[in-house]
């Protein structure tokens, strides 16, 4: 059984948000839009957007690690939102285990944000439905857009290529082999949802330098023939005959 | 997911190149009904190679801002400037105001009109415009940005960062990044320092702040601003002592081994020995000068085969001159500049600094690439591979916007060359048209005489001065130009100096202007420093009620803070609405392996009456007559800005124009060829981009790699195949220094300028403290203030924006908190920020990822209530601020004068970041809102209405069927 | 959470309603047993119409619960659809049959309807199976209002056995101190009976509200903000959660008052919930006084209100570790 996800690179995410609003301009005129603004103009802009980069700061000065964390529904595999709702506006697909909200059953009682530990879902405050992220279902079977680009938009947009997408349940897929090699992880597994998307920790490359390596053979200080000065001072060489 | 069925609507795809910073992706825009549906990065573009950022992402709610000016607008009649209160005229009516007024100024004194563009992409036809014009007074928005890291590394190896050049992460093992902003190359460097992580290179970054892509870094060294140079020379001494420099590029491709006339009584003191003048220099290092042969103990000429020359040591010539090699003096300068010296300065520990240096050394050395590329240098020698020493480095504003910004860059130049990394892979590599002579060949007019009326300038309004003799100045030494541009004051200040118009034309210092053109810049705001003052200024009337600056033109496309103050708005389309080229003549988006160009299709038709610059330019030019816009008899030569484009070349019959693809008639020829009528419907067919991939032996080691030189002179790139050797010892700057102590024959500077000539002036990269920092109070004002560009903002563009600034609605001042919890500051908390020129009132955030010594905020999100056509009460007005309220354009008065830029001494570069402050906290009495206030501007006359909210949809937005 | 007030009223309410109609159904049953002195139709058909009354008062307040109250008519209907999985489903569907049984308890009782249905030969046998099943549903609804909430794990000081007990025990302390009311008011004898009850589910609720609160004043929350972002170190703070204007997350999960003021929540309706009700509930006993009574049902009405609004507030949602901090 097919579960797409994405997978998060925290090791390359700069919190450039590129993946912000690429996915409010390809899912506004999409199938999920529009996705409103209040106020855009004026104080406490505020919209429905699917996906946040938020960022933290771990540790203490000069110690200190900067991580950028994007977020967005983790379309977990046990997703706590969809039994929860009583329409049947939240559904798990059985085909690829997105999760979705049909948004003509859906009648805003926001249960199914409560349910979601995540905050992944927003209601759309004009049209008064709960949205959230689709993997952009409308982009990646969309057999008029080239092959290489059928992925969610926050994916061919991330310009560091933090963002990976593909089968979590194929042991061969680019995702599931970053998640095994490079340490892939769930958010709050605590509450075994099984969230599909993975997100990869920051990985660091370090240089060893062994003393030796300073002290070389074709060092070019000694092509300057740098004379050292004579001894003043009585040696053995002025006594032995 | 609605599954209401769509009503059949026309959807087509559209490519062109993004201009939502100045990166120039190359993007494919969806059309729904007309309107737009996605933009997404082209795959097929070189530069981003399929991704886009958030700017990019966001173009959308650009084009449907309410921001935009659509309608050419004149100042009301006895309304004040920066009150906004406009009346809209006809475009006919604009162009007469222009022409009326612009044909005056030309025919009597053209200096008086005054032309500076921002980050426009288009120097290459302003700076036409305003040469064809006649006046001197002309520059883009460089001297304010980075101009210290183009000179400071032009001066050096020929080239520099972003658009000149770059880090090579495909083959590097180690990159160091030092004051580098997050938006700087903004995708392209994303890409490659992701790739170059994922294949385990390290990465090192050095900067005040942890944010943007050092957060990613392997390692991140804080660093106290400005000191830069100090830790950079530190590297250096550390690198020499170890002998972990690359001997063998030093002394074949830089002037470390040449010898330096070491007499101090002689003329040519501190100049390297020539054996012999050649009958006609260029504006080329000619082969003339001397290496001492280690083998036979005695001068030689460089280069000869064969020879290994010292590059350290004291000799003497057969008439008994001193000499030392140029990098025994360098070795003797480093000498003084420890790792202990330098931790006190830098606040890095002296530990950290060595290890640095072995760091950067060792992987230099060891880890060294071979390509099997066989190359033939500049001086026949054949070699059958390339040599890459992968250390790579990348560097901006963090080193370049200080007062010590150039002789810092010079050191980290000469850094990057010790370690022998110039244009080899794993390295820094040169984008064309780079590398170029040190100094590039243009120059400007050298006097007064060389600007007349109704007469094109005498020389390029921007140039690279070689000597004393190339600046700009009057017989007493005065400045020529209005912002002092090439005057003793600022030599090599080959950007310009715009931070500095608005107060020099307010005083009349030179001399007063007539009217002030400004294309695409907010100089009443963020990008001027002293706004509050400037605004003023602005606004300020002499006795008879004129104003200082009589006219005042803005073009811009929204109504940011500047327009506010203009007497005429010219309405400039958006960048989906225009033709574009980023030509080869300007700023080009070349790669490292070959020149590349391109261009924007419109792919929506104008706004309202929105007209492109480009095409404003061109209709005034043709009305002003300025030779190269009408034929012989006086005609108009090119119908539209398109038609320019095609038809131009440099010089008729050159070939060059300003676009290097599809040249020739049919689209044969690339680089140099006759203009090609369907240019740019091949253009258009091609991605609008133009991607020349130059033989793999040309790609490397440019500055002396014969067939490239060869190519680069046969399509017109440079003038001279000669090599380009790296100057370790800057003989340019040595002859600033020479005239300043009166050993020259040429121009001398005014005395008052002496000591600061021959002080900055030196061959050699030293360190100094910042100039206002020399010049302040450091115990009353302890902290220097920065400031960092958001990756999802551009400059002051995107508050506009509905999706962007949901993400930075207003800015907080960035505090460690240990720094906070001296002044008793709690996060969040209303505090003052004060340096010795003004204060403001923001909020504190407190951040582990800020050196102590720091303060920091984003730069350009606060703003003037009611500006860019936002709500008079929105946040970025009340409780988002601008730093630039406490930064001077001027210093305090000193020996070098009263009026003396806040820039540095050898380029103009302003120098933001030199700022020192203190912050404390705001009375408990006092109102919760940002300080200065500004009366709220109301929206111009045609700006769409702000909308209470809104629900895009592409292809029903506009049409009310939401 | 944001504590909506739909939802105060929507539980409040209908807890009034179910409880009131527990106490009718309780009298019936007592009388029916003879336990208590029979009472007249009008009694209880005048005792359910209020029931229905709080019941509709708290329909009509959810409402406004759903993103539009349009969908009540265009879509609520598809609420009932998913029982098997969810509570709130199965609330949709407890509700309206509550509703529907309460108005046939009301008939029944208003024309005096009764059927010899068990063959038993007793009167009351159609009353007695109508009030069996509408307490039933009573009960049915006080255990899918409480599961709602007690069914989201994420959400700590709900997923508790002690959430839907006190829905329990404090509808049906609301409802029969408003019986007492309401006895005392028609002038019949059961004003003891159900003020008796009335104290005993006060004093149930009080004891059992007081260990959820004493169980939520030391929760080990299994969320933090190492888990949330999956960073092991001690210190890990938000700088910037995405946005600055707010979102829906950051609207619909806090409550956006201060520690005194949820506090001052906290002592205000644990005052007017059982306090005073109780002392009014005693005096009113003691001294035969049926405007006590009243007085006693209005205090803890409100003091639900305060109760409910803390109950919200007090929830602490784990996706609030997303949303810190602005910047």
């Amino acid at each position: 059984m097919t579960q797409l996800a994405l997978v998060i690179d925290l090791n390359v995410c700069v919190g450039c948000h590129a993946c912000v609003t690429s996915c409010k301009q390809w899912n506004t005129s999409g199938q999920a839009g529009p996705m409103f603004d209040d106020n855009p103009y004026g104080k406490d802009p505020t919209g429905t957007f699917f996906n946040r980069v938020q960022t933290f700061e771990v540790g203490e000065f000069p110690c200190t690690e900067t991580v950028h964390f994007p977020k967005s529904c983790l379309h977990c595999e046990d997703a706590p939102c969809v039994p929860v709702c009583p329409t049947g506006a939240s559904y798990k697909r059985k085909e690829d285990g997105i999760v979705l909200v049909d948004y003509d059953k859906c009648i805003g009682c926001k249960y199914c944000s409560w349910a979601c530990p995540y905050g992944a879902r927003e209601l759309d405050e004009n049209q008064k439905v709960m949205k959230k992220c689709t993997l952009c279902v409308d982009r990646i079977y969309d057999q008029s857009i080239p092959e290489d680009r059928r992925k969610p938009a926050c994916v061919i947009s991330c310009p560091t290529g933090a963002r990976l997408f593909g089968d979590v349940h194929d042991p061969d897929s680019e995702v599931s082999i970053a998640i095994r090699e490079n340490g892939g992880y769930q958010l709050m597994p605590e509450w075994g949802t099984k969230p599909a998307n993975h997100y990869l920790p920051r990985r660091k490359t370090k240089m060893h330098i062994h003393e030796d390596e300073l002290t070389r053979a074709d060092n070019p200080l000694r092509k300057e023939d740098i004379r050292h000065e004579t001894s003043k001072d009585t040696t053995l060489d002025d006594w032995l005959m | 997911m609605n599954t209401t069925t769509e009503q059949p609507v026309h959807e087509e795809v559209r490519t062109t190149t993004c201009y939502m910073c100045a990166c120039r992706c190359g993007i494919k825009v969806h059309l729904k009904n007309g309107e737009v549906r996605f933009i997404e990065g082209n795959p097929d573009h070189p530069l981003n190679q399929g991704v886009l950022c958030a700017k990019g992402s966001s173009g959308i709610m650009k084009q449907y801002s309410p921001a935009r000016l659509t309608k050419p607008l004149r100042r009301k009649a006895g309304a004040e400037r920066g009150r906004g209160e406009f009346e809209d005229i006809s475009w006919d009516e604009a162009f007469a105001i222009m022409e009326e007024r612009l044909a005056k100024i030309r025919a009597t004194d053209p200096k008086k009109f005054a032309l500076f563009t921002g980050r426009d992409q288009m120097q290459a036809l302003t700076g036409l415009f305003a040469k064809n014009y006649g006046t001197p007074n002309y520059a883009a928005h460089g001297g304010f940005c980075s101009v210290n890291m183009a000179a400071g590394l032009i001066y050096t190896i020929g080239g520099s960062f972003w658009e000149f050049g770059g880090p090579d992460l495909d083959r590097a093992k180690l990159f160091v990044m030092i004051g580098t902003a997050e938006d700087h190359h903004s995708n392209p460097l994303k890409i490659a320092i992701s790739k170059f992580k994922r294949n385990g290179g390290r990465f090192i970054s050095i900067n005040p702040v942890r944010t943007g892509y050092s957060a990613i870094a392997d390692e991140w060294i804080p660093i106290k601003p400005g000191t830069d140079g100090a830790l950079l020379l530190a590297l250096i001494h550390e690198i020499i002592k170890q002998g972990l420099y690359d001997r063998d590029f030093l002394t074949k491709y830089s002037n470390a081994a040449e010898l330096v006339n070491m007499d101090p009584k002689s003329p040519e003191y501190g100049m390297f020995v020539r054996f012999e003048v050649p009958p006609e220099e260029g504006c080329f290092d000619a082969q003339n000068k001397l290496w001492w042969d280690r083998e036979l103990n005695r001068p030689v000429s460089t280069h000869t085969l064969g020879v290994d020359p010292r590059l350290l040591g004291e000799f003497k010539l057969s008439d008994g001159t001193p000499v030392k090699p140029a990098f025994q003096l360098l070795a003797e300068r480093v000498e003084q500049y420890t790792p202990e010296w330098a931790a006190d300065i830098t606040g890095i520990p002296a530990e950290t600094i060595r290890r640095l240096a072995h760091e950067m050394g060792i992987t230099a050395r060891d880890e060294k690439i071979e390509l099997p590329i066989a190359w033939t240098d500049a001086w026949d020698v054949e070699h059958k591979t390339i040599t890459g020493n992968p250390v790579a480095f990348h560097a901006m504003r963090g080193l370049a916007a200080h007062s010590n910004g150039f002789q810092t860059i010079r050191a980290l130049g000469i850094l990057m060359s010790i370690l022998g990394t110039i244009d080899r892979p794993g390295g820094f590599r040169h984008k064309a048209p780079f590398p170029r002579p040190i100094p590039p060949c243009p120059k400007t007019p050298k006097g007064p005489e060389d600007v007349q009326p109704n007469t094109p300038l005498n020389g390029m309004p921007l140039g690279w001065p070689a000597d004393p003799d190339d600046l700009f100045v009057d017989e007493q030494g005065n400045p020529v130009r209005i912002d002092k541009a090439f005057s003793w004051e600022y030599p090599l200040s080959v950007h310009g100096l715009m931070h500095n118009v608005i107060t020099n034309a307010w005083r009349g210092d030179p001399y007063p202007i007539d009217t002030l053109f400004i294309f695409m810049a907010n100089m009443s705001w963020n990008s001027t420093m002293n706004a509050e003052q400037v605004r003023k200024m602005l606004n300020d009337k002499d006795e008879n009620g004129e104003y200082k600056i009589p006219f005042l033109i803005v073009a811009d496309a929204f109504q940011s803070e500047m327009v506010a103050f203009a007497d005429l708005v010219l309405p400039d389309t958006t960048y989906l609405e225009r033709h574009d080229v980023m030509s080869m003549l300007d700023r080009p988006i070349s790669e490292f392996d070959g020149p590349v160009d391109s261009v924007r299709i419109p792919v929506l038709p104008p706004t309202g009456e929105c007209k492109p610059f480009q095409e404003v330019l061109i209709e005034l030019g043709s009305r002003l007559k300025l030779p190269v816009f009408v034929n012989a008899d006086g005609s108009r030569k090119y119908r539209d800005y398109p038609d320019f484009i095609t038809n131009f070349e440099t010089a008729p019959g050159s070939g060059i124009g300003f676009l290097a693809g599809w040249r020739g008639k049919g689209g044969e020829k690339s680089m140099r060829g006759e203009p090609n009528p369907n240019q740019w419907q091949m253009y258009e067919k091609n991605n609008c981009v133009f991607h020349y991939h130059l033989p793999k032996s040309y790609q490397y080691m440019r500055n002396w790699n014969q067939g490239y030189l060869q190519w680069a002179q046969a399509h017109g790139l440079t003038r001279y195949a000669e090599p380009i050797n790296i100057h370790i010892y800057s003989e340019v700057l040595q002859k600033f220094r020479l005239a300043a102590q009166g050993k020259t024959d040429g121009r001398q500077p005014p005395q008052h300028l002496r000591k600061r000539i021959e002080t900055y002036f030196d061959p050699l990269p030293f360190f100094y403290e910042p100039l206002e920092s020399q010049l302040s109070d450091k115990h009353k004002y302890p902290l220097n203030a920065v400031t960092q560009r958001p990756m999802a903002m551009y400059h002051s563009w995107d508050s506009q924006n509905a999706w962007l600034r949901q993400i930075h609605t207003y800015n907080y001042l960035y505090v460690n908190p240990k720094t906070a919890a001296a002044q008793g500051i709690a996060d969040g908390d209303w505090i003052w920020v004060e340096s010795m020129h003004g204060k403001v009132r923001c909020m504190a955030r407190f951040s582990e990822a800020v050196e102590p010594g720091t303060v920091w905020t984003w730069n350009a999100i606060g703003k003037a209530a009611g500006a860019w056509n936002l709500d008079p009460n929105a946040n970025e007005a009340k409780q988002g601020f601008l730093l630039n309220h406490v930064i001077s354009e001027e210093l305090p008065a000193h020996e070098a004068g009263a009026h003396v830029s806040n820039s540095d001494p050898v380029t103009g570069q302003a120098a933001w970041y030199d700022v020192r402050v203190r912050i404390y906290k705001a009375g408990p009495e006092e109102e919760k809102v940002t300080w200065p206030q500004f009366d709220p501007v109301p929206p111009a006359p045609g700006t769409p209405p702000r909308r209470a909210w809104q629900n895009y949809f592409a292809g029903k937005f506009n049409r009310g069927d939401k | 959470m944001h504590p909506a007030f739909s939802v105060i009223f929507l539980t409040t309410l209908i807890g009034v309603g179910q409880g009131l109609f527990l106490a009718l159904f309780s009298a019936q049953a007592y009388g029916m047993a003879k336990l208590l002195p029979a009472q007249s139709n009008d009694f209880f058909a005048g005792g359910a119409l209020i029931a229905l009354l709080f019941l509709l008062g708290g329909l009509f307040a959810a409402i406004f619960h759903l993103g539009k109250p349009s969908y009540f008519i265009t879509r609520a209907w598809r609420g009932m659809s998913q029982w098997r999985t969810s509570w709130l489903s199965r609330e949709l569907i407890a509700m309206p049959i509550m509703i529907g049984l309460t108005f046939l308890y009301m008939v029944v009782y208003y024309f005096g309807l009764d059927a010899d249905l068990y063959g038993w030969g007793v009167e009351g046998q159609l009353p007695l199976t109508v009030g069996i099943a509408t307490a039933v549903a009573a009960i049915a609804l006080f255990v899918c209002t409480g599961m709602i909430y007690a069914a989201i794990k994420f959400i700590q000081e709900w997923a508790c056995a002690l959430t839907p007990v006190n829905y329990f025990l404090l509808g049906t302390a609301s409802g029969f101190t408003l019986a007492t009311a309401y006895a005392a008011a028609y002038g019949d004898g059961l004003v003891q009976f159900f003020g008796n009850w009335a104290i005993v589910l006060t004093l149930a609720g009080l004891i059992t509200r007081a260990a959820s609160l004493f169980r939520n004043s030391r929760i080990k929350r299994k969320s933090s903000i190492q888990t949330a972002i999956g960073v092991r170190h001690t210190k890990v703070q938000q700088k910037s959660m995405g946005m600055m204007g707010g979102s829906y997350n950051t609207r619909e999960y806090f409550h956006g008052k201060s520690e005194l003021f949820l506090k001052s929540v906290k002592w205000i309706f644990l005052v007017l919930t059982f306090a005073l009700p109780l002392i009014l509930l005693w005096a009113g006993l003691a001294g035969n006084d049926g405007g006590l009574f009243l007085l006693a049902f209005v205090f803890q009405y409100i003091g639900l209100l305060f109760e409910r609004w803390f109950f919200f507030a007090q929830a602490n949602h784990p996706q609030n570790l997303y949303y810190q901090v602005v910047g």
